[in-house]
């Protein structure tokens, strides 16, 4: 992440450590977001089609899915924890000054995290020794909690997009409305945008890996199983997000212009303004991109008669420059590029199950399916460059400078090494786990292995003919 | 208000010292476990103790930062600009420590389990140690309300370290209780026998670590010593008192008996610096009023306090005693 290299020679000293130490830890965290949020889900529908139709392999799913959600979770855990850290150690200037407007949601967050980390415990500890039913609904809170958590995040971050809700007094927060803070003009878009993508790439990553599976010929019940769920969820998330997306951009010309103007990278005010695809932003001008004549106008507002604020609309001194500008502009196309590639998947799969009513074993779907889980991750993480590096050269638009919010102790790169070395570990280590995980589960096989719910006999063994071998 | 919000905040960290100290102070043992073999069994006891709590048990941390930063932002940023350093290293302990413990639950290699182990173990012996430091340093009026302190004195102090090597023996002396009744309900005699030795040995530790203590709160910080002298003297009295009950009835008390006399006087300590320091929230420099947020701010935080007693008291119950009854894992 370039992204922060840029801010010229008057930025205080710590700016660029700072923003790359915040861009790589929280790269990092949003990774283990969607596992923590969305892949319960998955294994509710697993286990309730387990239970339901006494699906033995379902639950055997759903179960060793719980194991691997327990690492993730873990690893998002911790690195949530360093993230509350970093608010204060990184940005004491925006915590100091507006902790007391937009630092509650993170006290619902932690709320709802806490309900999140008990009842994930003890779905995750509970196979085998609470009654089926019970231990499901345990996982249903956490699948709820988890859309809390992220209700409470974004409304901080949305905040940030769409300040409300304070009264300032010679520079100080003197009175603060709740509701307006929390619900601000950006939270509900941006809201629902996270949890679609949480669900997408969640579903992804994990249809992913089923998918290699199935490439490699293990096609019995647990593998299609285990790929069509979590594909499934995503797949139909995915059109939701593109009508969700498309709202936001809308929402994003009319009350944040400045990063309207930076995402079509528009260098000055006026109408028929092209869609670039590509291109970098370069001395105030537009090169190597291909225009789209009047579409970005069409986008905005419908005709390509809409006027939109360029870059030349903001006063210089808060205007971002124009590695930021290229970098947002970028960030925009990566993640509409994907995104559009994961809809075509989508349609794609619907085309064949329409078709066929089975899980699709064509090759070519299958290898995309299997890098679909690494698209969408890309495709969240420049969303998330998007609406960061567009804020630029703000932390809250229009009251707190970044260059004001920025820690002035110390020196904070040994701290950055230091983190980016233990999150090297960290993250080579949880990989490594999933491998071994993987690996063991393999040689175990599907069969021979301890069921869930083993001493108690499951409610549904009798359903166990009717299930086993549709999907 | 304000205060009520103050002592929501000191009841976060109360529970943090207690739930998350007993966390810390199983990694300790696991440390001193001895080799491969030797160990194992107390690692093993440890693994099944702490999987299903641990994060829960964390989570407190993450609800006393917050508190503090929404409540006393002012506060917050003087903390974390002057003990920057501390809190850095125990951020990246937390990391090391969390990680470790889920890998190496999750894996059965030999060696990437060891690896994992000591990742786990280390970090949690250096991480309370840190938290110990940066209430040494708060406690001892060392952060300056415009914050930017002194970067090394400010937990590199008599006072700081005092509080250092006393989370670290408290943390150890809670862990040893609690493992001593789950060695008890898994009915292995001489394992609680192996516990019960480390619980009497942090405890007498923690006895010798307070009394030395008294000195150097004396003469490094005397604001501190005056008041626990005085207001906070009927706190410590019941800790003290408790901890010693709690050494005595090791041998023969019922683990539920002891492990409340052994939380309770972790508590009352921790609430004896709280009421040392009222009203102050740093030194005597910064009130908890002056520190406070708007008036409507408080109250979300009021509110939300109230619903997540409402809510996760009762979650956390189930859970423990889930755990209690052996019916995760």
């Amino acid at each position: 992440m370039t992204l922060s290299a840029l801010l010229g020679a008057v930025d205080p000293p710590q700016l660029l450590p700072a923003r790359e130490q915040m861009a790589f830890t929280l790269g990092f965290h949003i990774i283990l977001v969607p596992f923590g949020v969305a892949f319960t889900f998955m294994m509710l529908i697993c286990q309730y089609r387990g239970l339901r139709r006494g699906d033995q392999q379902a639950l055997l799913l759903a179960q060793r899915w719980s194991k691997v959600a327990a690492v993730l979770f873990a690893v998002g855990a911790v690195s949530g924890t360093v993230l509350t850290f970093e608010l204060g150690l990184l940005w004491p200037g925006l915590m100091g000054k507006y902790g007391s407007a937009f630092g509650f949601p993170f006290a619902i967050e932690g709320l709802f995290f806490f309900l999140e980390a008990i009842f994930m415990a003890i779905y995750i500890y509970g196979w085998k020794r609470l009654p089926p039913w019970p231990h499901f609904f345990t996982g249903v809170v956490v699948t709820l909690s988890g859309v809390g958590g992220t209700a409470s995040v974004i409304a901080a971050n949305s905040w940030m997009n769409q300040p409300a809700g304070i009264v300032v007094k010679n520079g100080r927060v003197v009175d603060v409305i709740p509701s307006k803070v929390f619900f601000n003009g950006a939270f509900w878009w941006e809201m629902v945008h996270m949890l679609l993508a949480a669900y997408i790439v969640a579903g992804f990553m994990v249809a992913g890996v089923y998918a290699w599976d199935l490439l490699k010929g293990r096609r019995d019940h647990y593998h299609r199983l285990g790929f069509l769920v979590p594909f499934a969820v995503a797949a139909i998330a995915m059109p939701l997000q593109f009508l969700v997306g498309d709202t936001i951009a809308r929402q994003v010309f009319d009350r944040e212009p400045a990063k309207f103007a930076a995402i079509e990278m528009v260098p000055t005010t006026g109408t028929h303004v092209p869609e670039i695809l590509g291109g970098v932003y370069i001395d105030g001008e537009v090169r190597y991109g291909i225009p789209l004549p009047g579409v970005a106008s069409i986008l905005a507002g419908f005709r390509p008669s809409t006027p939109i604020k360029g870059l030349d609309a903001i006063p210089p001194d808060v205007r971002p420059d124009d590695a930021v500008v290229s970098v947002v502009h970028l960030a925009f196309d990566v993640m509409v590029g994907t995104a559009s590639l994961l809809l075509l998947l989508a349609l794609w799969f619907a085309w064949l199950w329409w078709r066929r009513r089975e899980v699709p074993t064509n090759p070519w779907f299958l290898r995309s399916a299997a890098v679909a889980g690494l698209v969408s991750l890309l495709s969240l993480e420049s969303g998330w460059v998007v609406t960061e590096v567009g804020r630029q050269p703000w932390t809250v638009v229009g009251l707190l400078l970044t260059r004001d919010a920025v820690a002035t102790q110390g020196n904070l790169w040994p701290l950055f090494a230091t983190v980016l070395a233990i999150y090297f570990c960290v993250g080579a280590g949880a990989l490594f786990v999933l491998r071994t995980m993987r690996r063991r589960w393999a040689e175990e096989g599907t069969d021979a292995v301890a069921v869930p719910y083993g001493p108690r006999p499951a409610p549904a063994m009798n359903g166990r003919t009717s299930g086993a071998d549709d999907a | 208000m304000s205060t009520v919000i103050a002592v929501i905040l000191f009841v976060g960290v109360i529970a943090y010292a207690l739930f998350g100290g007993a966390d810390y102070g199983a990694g300790f043992w696991d440390l001193t476990a001895g080799g491969e073999t030797r160990g194992h069994r107390v690692r093993e006891l440890i693994n099944l103790s702490l999987s299903p709590v641990w994060e829960a048990n964390h989570t407190w941390l993450v609800f006393c930062l917050v508190t503090i930063w929404t409540g006393f932002p002012r506060a917050f940023t003087a903390i974390t600009t002057t003990l920057y350093i501390p809190l850095g290293l125990a951020a990246l302990g937390i990391v090391a420590r969390g990680a470790g413990f889920a890998f190496r639950h999750a894996l059965t290699e030999r060696q990437a389990q060891r690896v994992s182990g000591i990742a786990f173990a280390c970090s949690s012996v250096l991480t309370p140690f840190f938290f110990g430091t940066i209430a040494g340093g708060i406690a001892s009026g060392r952060v300056p309300s415009a914050g930017h302190g002194d970067a090394l004195s400010s937990w590199l102090n008599p006072t700081s370290v005092l509080g250092g090597i006393l989370a670290v023996t408290v943390c150890a002396y809670l862990a040893a209780v609690f493992l001593t009744g789950q060695a008890q309900r898994r009915a292995d005699a001489s394992l609680e026998h192996a516990c019960r030795l480390r619980a009497f040995a942090a405890g007498v530790g923690g006895g010798v670590v307070a009394l030395v203590g008294v000195y150097v709160l004396y003469s490094d910080a005397p604001r501190l010593f005056h008041q626990l002298r005085t207001v906070g003297a009927p706190l410590l009295a019941v800790s003290g008192l408790c901890g010693l009950a709690a050494l005595i009835l090791l041998h023969r008390g019922r683990p539920p008996v002891v492990r409340a006399l052994a939380a309770l006087a972790i508590a009352t300590v921790v609430a004896g610096w709280g009421v040392a320091q009222y009203p102050y929230l740093l030194g005597t420099h910064l009130t908890i009023q002056q520190a406070a947020a708007p008036w409507a701010t408080l109250w979300v935080l009021l509110v939300v306090s109230c619903v997540a007693a409402a809510l996760i008291a009762p979650s956390l119950v189930l859970l423990y005693t889930l755990q209690l009854q052996r019916k995760l894992g």
